[in-house]
């Protein structure tokens, strides 16, 4: 039981980020020799992303292009952002590793994270683009009090970017320190410096193509990958099940569901966390803002979850490939014995299959995508994080809207190369850390906190100030105190013999208490503020439906 | 000025109409996806064994297997198809209302 629970924690992880990745299943990687070929391809992209910076700085002038690209982004070109932004380096290894180790579990895991997407279309993804202009709050505050909940969702957004800009610059440090053979501190460095140069000089526009041309390679590097692979197999899938069945030490159980699921209460709660908080992300509700309308908002939904879907469905496939190829290989196993300890740890079968299949060439194309895909993600997250200090909190509650453009841009840029420091600062500070508790921070905060905030403003006329903030509140304060009294801390980091809260996520429970808290403080509401918060409703609600009113593109 | 438009649009029978279209629709799809996938994860948890039926006599791929993939390629189907209904005919009514109360 508590093995198993351990497993579901570890896969969150792994799966969740790279971080996550790295600070768990890896612990403190090991220094490789230094891998030239990866870290020229990698210089390549460096190189040609340097590029594309320089053109988007003479296209970021006002602020709506520097934290929106001024809204033109196609829609297509969005879907490949956004699932730039979603697929992690760690969906790569991760995923890949839970199919090799556990089989068709790793496969129903990869499951749960697809379908917050279709439900993300469904009932969100319009009514984002049509309220919302920079940030999350400016839905969340759209008809509340400004000073209030706007302050408050940006704290929430900057907390949630704070705790996993740690996440991934751990994991990059270690992930870097394994596939290139750098310094953990080197690598730490090179991460803040790219990110902070692709934020302030390109903003929105030049985030946004780093994350299209990760989103193109990694799609692409996979495919070849599986072709390859699958070339040994002729092709044929149930060759290479009966291949790993005889081979792997679980035999025909790997193609059915195993202990990683059997726990309901578990699963469900980690399933609920992953889909609501991936709507609760900023720097993934951002990605809506950055397309023309709400047309194109869904189109890049559409795109986006079928590359995720796509890409999911081919990384498990590699995972049950490599137990045949990696898993029977002594070469890639500590002292040739494959019962052991793979080298790298045992998230490096996708790794150790490009090597097996195409070579040292592929295998530093494959480390220069995970590379790439990590500084992707962390851009993201400091301009999320450089909206809510400049957007938010500077321009809107402090100069209550009078900054001009100037300043704020001013602010915002300010406002990353402070985020830049302060992540590297942190990351290598937290480099010997268990870090494995922030990542069920991140998403419990956010899908207890942000998505009940968003989703109530969008839906139900009687929310009110008072409501959405001690609601937010008890979302906030639930999930920071399940995670705390779960495993992750209170055994982990506390050194206690049994974990009182015996979940690794706690949405399933901190969820409904903020939904809760956010009913009652809201209908027991009768203050006057509350009567301008519902009166607030009927006019948010038709913009939100025709789009009559949204923020229109620039011209572009 | 904004105001005034969004009362018009409001007091148009259309957008009532438009709207009560559109929620169910996007309701219903979200039930849909939201069933198969809570539907699964029963099975894997309360009756596990259905998922490890071979799919052909002798062979070693479950029907587990297939019945994943459909998740996910099915779930993005009904994306394909949400967003084509949403960006032809809703949008279409939509902007029909958007013009009349813009008059």
């Amino acid at each position: 039981m508590t093995h198993r629970k351990h497993l579901l924690g570890a896969a969150l992880l792994a799966l969740a980020s790279a971080g996550a990745f790295a600070a768990d299943a890896v612990g403190v990687a090991q220094k490789q020799p230094l891998n030239m070929t990866a870290i020229g391809m990698f210089f390549v992209f460096v190189v040609a992303t340097m590029g594309i910076t320089y053109w988007a700085a003479s296209r970021t002038k006002s602020t709506a292009d520097f934290y929106t690209a001024g809204g033109g982004i196609t829609g297509f070109q969005n879907g490949l952002a956004i699932a730039g932004d979603y697929m992690s380096a760690a969906t790569l290894l991760g995923l890949s590793a839970m199919t090799f180790s556990k089989g068709l579990d790793g496969f129903i895991y990869a499951i749960g994270f697809f379908v917050g997407w279709p439900v993300i279309l469904f009932l969100m993804a319009e009514r984002l683009r049509n309220l919302g202009k920079f940030t999350f709050a400016d839905i969340a505050s759209y008809r509340l009090d400004q000073g209030t909940i706007r302050t408050f969702a940006a704290f929430g957004s900057l907390t949630v970017v704070c705790f996993y800009l740690i996440v991934q610059m751990v994991g990059a440090g270690q992930l870097i320190k394994l596939l290139f053979g750098l310094d953990y501190a080197t690598a730490v460095v090179v991460v803040g410096i790219l990110m902070v140069i692709y934020v302030t000089f390109g903003g929105m526009i030049a985030t946004t193509w780093v994350q299209i041309i990760k989103a193109c390679l990694m799609l692409f590097g996979g495919t070849v990958l599986l072709f390859l692979s699958m070339s040994e197999f002729g092709f044929s899938l149930e060759t290479v099940a009966k291949k790993a069945v005889e081979v792997h030490k679980d035999g025909i159980k790997i193609m059915g569901p195993g202990s990683l699921m059997a726990d309901p209460v578990t699963a469900v709660s980690l399933s609920l966390g992953l889909v609501f908080g991936t709507a609760g992300l900023p720097h993934i509700m951002m990605r809506f803002f950055t397309v023309p309308n709400a047309k194109e908002a869904r189109k890049s939904v559409f795109v986006a979850s079928g590359c995720i879907g796509y890409f999911f469905m081919v990384v498990c496939a590699l995972g049950l490939i490599a137990i045949t190829i990696v898993g029977t290989n002594p070469d890639f196993y500590e002292g040739g014995n494959t019962a052991g300890k793979m080298i790298g740890g045992g998230n490096m079968p996708v790794m150790h299959l490009s090597k097996a299949v195409g070579g040292n060439l592929f295998l530093g194309f494959m480390s220069a995508v995970a590379f790439a895909t990590i500084l992707a993600v962390v851009s993201g997250l400091a301009l999320a994080g450089a909206s809510a200090i400049a957007h938010d909190i500077y321009a809107r509650v402090i100069c209550k809207g009078t900054a001009s453009e100037t300043q704020e841009m001013r602010v915002s840029k300010i406002a990353t190369i402070g985020l830049g420091v302060v992540a590297v600062l942190l990351g290598i500070l937290f480099e010997k850390q268990n870090i494995a508790f922030l990542v069920g921070l991140t998403f419990g905060i956010a899908a207890s906190t942000n998505f009940p905030i968003l989703i109530l403003s969008m839906y139900w006329k009687g929310l009110t100030t008072r409501g959405a903030l001690l609601g937010g509140l008890a979302g906030l304060i639930s999930a920071v105190t399940f995670v705390v009294l779960s495993k992750a801390v209170w055994v982990v980091v506390l050194g206690n013999a049994e974990a009182i809260f015996p979940y690794e996520q706690p949405a399933l429970f901190s969820m409904p208490l903020a939904f809760f808290f956010t009913w009652l403080f809201s209908v027991t509401d009768s203050s006057a503020r509350a009567k301008i918060d519902k009166a607030g409703f009927d006019d948010q609600y038709v913009r939100s439906q025709t789009g009559i009113g949204a923020a229109s593109a620039s011209a572009h | 000025m904004s105001a005034e438009i969004y009362k018009k649009v409001r007091a148009n029978p259309r957008f009532a109409e438009l709207e009560g279209k559109r929620s169910r629709f996007a309701y219903l799809l979200t039930a849909i996806v939201m069933v198969t996938y809570y539907g699964m994860m029963m099975l894997v948890a309360f009756a596990p064994d259905v998922l490890r039926t071979p799919i052909s006599e002798g062979g070693m791929l479950t029907i587990g297997v297939p019945i994943g993939a459909t998740i996910i390629i099915g779930s993005w189907l009904l994306t394909g198809w949400f967003v084509s209904r949403s960006n032809g005919e809703f949008d279409q009514i939509n902007n029909e209302i958007i013009r009349e109360a813009s008059k």
